[in-house]
């Protein structure tokens, strides 16, 4: 029959094995000196949990759908699946391909049906009921500006997908809403040298805007922009979100003196006052002697490919497009076709780069805590996301890279080659003082969600 | 000028489909006196008669050609539709045609499924009260909606208008006026044209053949249609499914304006039965003719000139025209003594 003898040797070796396994076993999380207690903390439920709500129904969902598609992929390479991605190319890059902080990263999804009230309903269903540490996603600036502010009540970091409103990063910025796309006022400058080249310096603009936040901010800027070179614009006329027979607002143009449409219009919205702009004969129309023409501030892909024909020749600025020719945007494009079998687009590309961001970002700071996290992606300069280098500004949260100007192909080879990249404005021209916007970031520390 | 004659074809236009889905509305309240609020529903299965249609004849076999590269290095997938692989140019030319093709889906399909719907559903509530009618015919319509987003989902499907159908027809030419000053979208004009055909069509069957005049002395006094040996209620079941084909119809030629959704019958429900009360309860000349107006109307109202004057006034103009009618003419424009007035 064995004896246990516990000397005094064998006693500190027991308590010193016990106490390092006591000690190591929350730094699992937690390689940094931040083990505090915050809502949804990996630590205490034991998962990583993202939350991904864009719209699956609704005037946005096909870019929705894109987008999940795109943070679905992201969590795979992040969890070391599939050939890896943009984790192959982001530099400087801290993910190790073994999830995040050595765990795997889990997910759950939501429909925002392209609405506000239900993108911020859903956001606090992922963060209370299904525990999530970090929620991404949005078509529509309301969905995105929603889902922020709550994200700053309940102490939990919102990384936006889609959105394109001055105000998301601008009046109504918040410290824990991280913006990856561009915005209103950035295409504005990208789009007007454009415009002036192709239709010259004397036009008069009628705007069509959907009647929300994006909307207004977008045909502020525009109108701005073409203002300052040396365009008249005739009128701005709202029309509400989700219209589908835009006849009436249509007819007006005709007869207005107008000889430029700007169509402020996005997803199924521009997919249907697009082609139905060119059926009332717009394009076919001389006005003050000129041809008349039709400009879509912002369009992507997925717009273009619904609006058919009508698209071709069409100028607009775009936020990443799958035919760049660099590192980025060809390993994207590689992983995501063989993935789902088309291109990506650029609703996929940000939602997917953004996921990747934040969970970099957590294991440059070795914790979930937000307010490191936060201060890993504020000031975080990057490059081999698709967009050149690029910046994470920590005044308002804004990345700050370079803006495509893109037209619609007037002789696409392939069914996918439905955009053309005529240019490329350089980040320095498209950078501009935070101040302009105002709003507030709000404090680092957090609220207890639960 | 040309603004007004532009916006009373766009008026016309969005009249006739409020006219299309309130002539078959008054059809079933004419024959049946049934309150349908399930009419909307049939509109937006006619519409995806269309969807289903195109959908049949675009799939595709899918064939690999490795000369050439996907953006994503694979080789390349050509996809071509089946029935244009069969038939070549004429099978492409068919896919092009799908929607006004549709129609000769639509017509049977919506035909059987108001008979169904009548014979399985309405016949058990002829003797029951209006409001009682609302009810089931209002639950049956969500019930349509909610197995259509089973099959279809949520989001809508834009169809095509023929290419030999897009642009522009020079209206503005064709009296003399410079070219490009009064242009109209050539499918506008088809879609208005078709439903002046369809509406045409439903008065010469109802004017000019036997099985109308019975229809019509059915209308007028059912028993005594009864009383002469005619199963009258065997031809209000064919006129169910008649009015049913009419909102069919008319939902499937217009997915080219409006991209067909589970929803897009309420939308256009309830105006249709602002537009049967404005012309007046079970009168189809009344039903057509306050379609046409309404729209006009709704139209006009939606001009810049307008909104800038009174904001909003297009989202409420149809109701207000409503109130005015009913406060002059209490039975509609053309509402016979006796419909409705207990």
């Amino acid at each position: 029959m064995s004896k246990l003898v516990m000397n005094r040797r064998k006693l500190i070796r027991t308590l010193g094995i016990g106490g390092a396994t006591a000690l190591a076993a929350p730094s699992f999380f937690t390689r940094g000196a931040w083990a505090q207690q915050f809502c949804n903390s990996p630590e205490v439920s034991g998962k990583i949990i993202f939350g991904f709500n864009v719209p699956q129904t609704g005037s946005y969902a096909e870019e929705g759908m894109e987008q999940l598609n795109g943070y679905m992929l992201a969590v795979k390479h992040i969890n070391g699946e599939g050939d890896g991605g943009l984790l192959n190319t982001l530099k400087p890059v801290a993910l190790k391909g073994n999830g995040v902080l050595g765990r795997k990263v889990e997910f759950v999804t939501g429909d925002t049906q392209t609405n506000t009230d239900a993108a911020r309903d859903g956001a606090r269903r992922m963060i209370e009921r299904d525990g999530a540490v970090m929620v991404t996603g949005s078509v529509t600036s309301g969905e995105a500006i929603a889902q922020q502010s709550l994200a700053q009540e309940m102490g939990v970091i919102y990384m936006s997908g889609l959105t394109h409103s001055n105000d998301t990063t601008g009046k109504d910025k918040r410290r824990y809403g991280f913006r990856h796309f561009f915005m209103a006022h950035q295409s504005g400058i990208a789009i007007a040298p454009f415009l002036a080249q192709e239709y010259g310096t004397d036009r008069r603009a009628y705007h069509l805007t959907a009647d929300y936040t994006w909307g207004w901010t977008q045909e502020e800027s525009i109108k701005a922009a073409t203002e300052a070179l040396g365009w008249e614009t005739v009128a701005t006329i709202r029309t509400p979100l989700g219209l589908g027979d835009y006849s009436q607002y249509l007819t007006p143009v005709l007869n207005s003196g107008a000889d430029v449409l700007i169509l402020n219009h996005y997803g199924h919205d521009m997919v249907n006052s697009l082609p139905q702009a060119v059926q009332f004969g717009l394009r076919d129309r001389q006005a003050n002697g000129k041809n008349f023409e039709i400009v879509v501030p912002m369009f992507s892909e997925l717009m273009a490919v619904g609006a058919g024909d009508a698209v071709r020749g069409i100028i607009g600025t775009s936020n990443w497009q799958w035919s760049l020719e660099d590192e980025g945007t060809k390993a994207f494009t590689k992983s995501y076709g063989e993935a789902y079998g088309a291109p990506p687009s650029q609703s996929a590309h940000t939602g997917y780069v953004q996921a990747i961001l934040y969970a970099d970002a957590v294991e440059r700071a070795g914790t979930f805590y937000p307010p490191e996290v936060i201060k890993a992606l504020e000031g975080f300069e990057f490059d081999g996301m698709g967009n050149g280098p690029t910046l994470y500004r920590a005044e308002d949260h804004q990345c700050m890279k370079e803006v495509l100007v893109v037209r619609g192909n007037e002789n696409p080879a392939s069914r996918f080659e439905v955009l053309d990249v005529i240019g490329k404005t350089p980040r320095e021209e498209v950078t501009y003082d935070p101040a302009i916007f105002g709003g507030e970031l709000g404090p680092y520390e957090p609220n207890q969600c639960a | 000028m040309t603004a007004l004659f532009a916006q009373l074809l766009n008026g016309l236009d969005k009249g006739a489909a409020y006219a299309l889905i309130a002539l078959g509305l008054t059809l079933v309240f004419g024959t049946l006196g049934v309150v349908n609020f399930a009419h909307g529903a049939l509109f937006m299965l006619g519409a995806f008669c269309a969807v289903t249609f195109r959908y049949l004849l675009t799939i595709e076999v899918v064939t690999t050609d490795p000369t050439q590269l996907s953006p994503w290095g694979q080789p390349l997938q050509v996809r071509t539709p089946i029935i244009q692989d069969w038939l070549g140019d004429w099978g492409a030319v068919i896919v092009d045609y799908s929607v006004p093709l549709s129609v000769l889906l639509a017509i049977p399909v919506m035909a059987a499924i108001g008979i169904a719907m009548e014979r399985g559903l309405i016949r058990h509530f002829y003797k029951r009260t209006h409001a009682e009618q609302i009810l089931v015919t209002f639950g049956l319509a969500i019930v349509i909606g909610e197995v259509v987003k089973t099959f279809y989902g949520p989001n809508p499907y834009p169809q095509p208008i023929p290419s030999d159908l897009r642009g522009t027809a020079d209206i503005g030419a064709w009296f003399g006026l410079a070219p490009h000053i009064l242009t109209y979208p050539i499918w506008r004009l088809v879609y208005l044209l078709f439903s002046l055909g369809v509406i045409g069509g439903v008065f010469a069957f109802l004017r000019f053949t036997t099985f109308g005049m019975v229809v019509r002395a059915g209308m007028a006094d059912r028993e005594a249609v009864g009383f002469l040996g005619i199963d009258i209620d065997r031809r209000f079941t064919i006129v169910f499914g008649l009015a049913a084909a009419v909102a069919g119809v008319a939902g499937a030629m217009y997915t080219p304006l409006l991209p067909p959704n589970y929803n897009m019958g309420m939308d256009f429900l309830v105006i249709s039965f602002v537009v049967v009360v404005v012309g007046g309860m079970g009168s189809l000349p009344g039903a057509v003719l306050a379609g046409f107006l309404l729209g006009i109307l709704q139209s006009f109202a939606s001009m810049t000139e307008v909104k800038t004057l009174i904001p909003g006034i297009d989202q409420v103009i149809i109701y207000l025209a409503a109130v005015a009618v009913l406060l002059l003419r209490p039975r509609g424009l053309l509402g016979r003594r006796g419909v409705m007035e207990s």
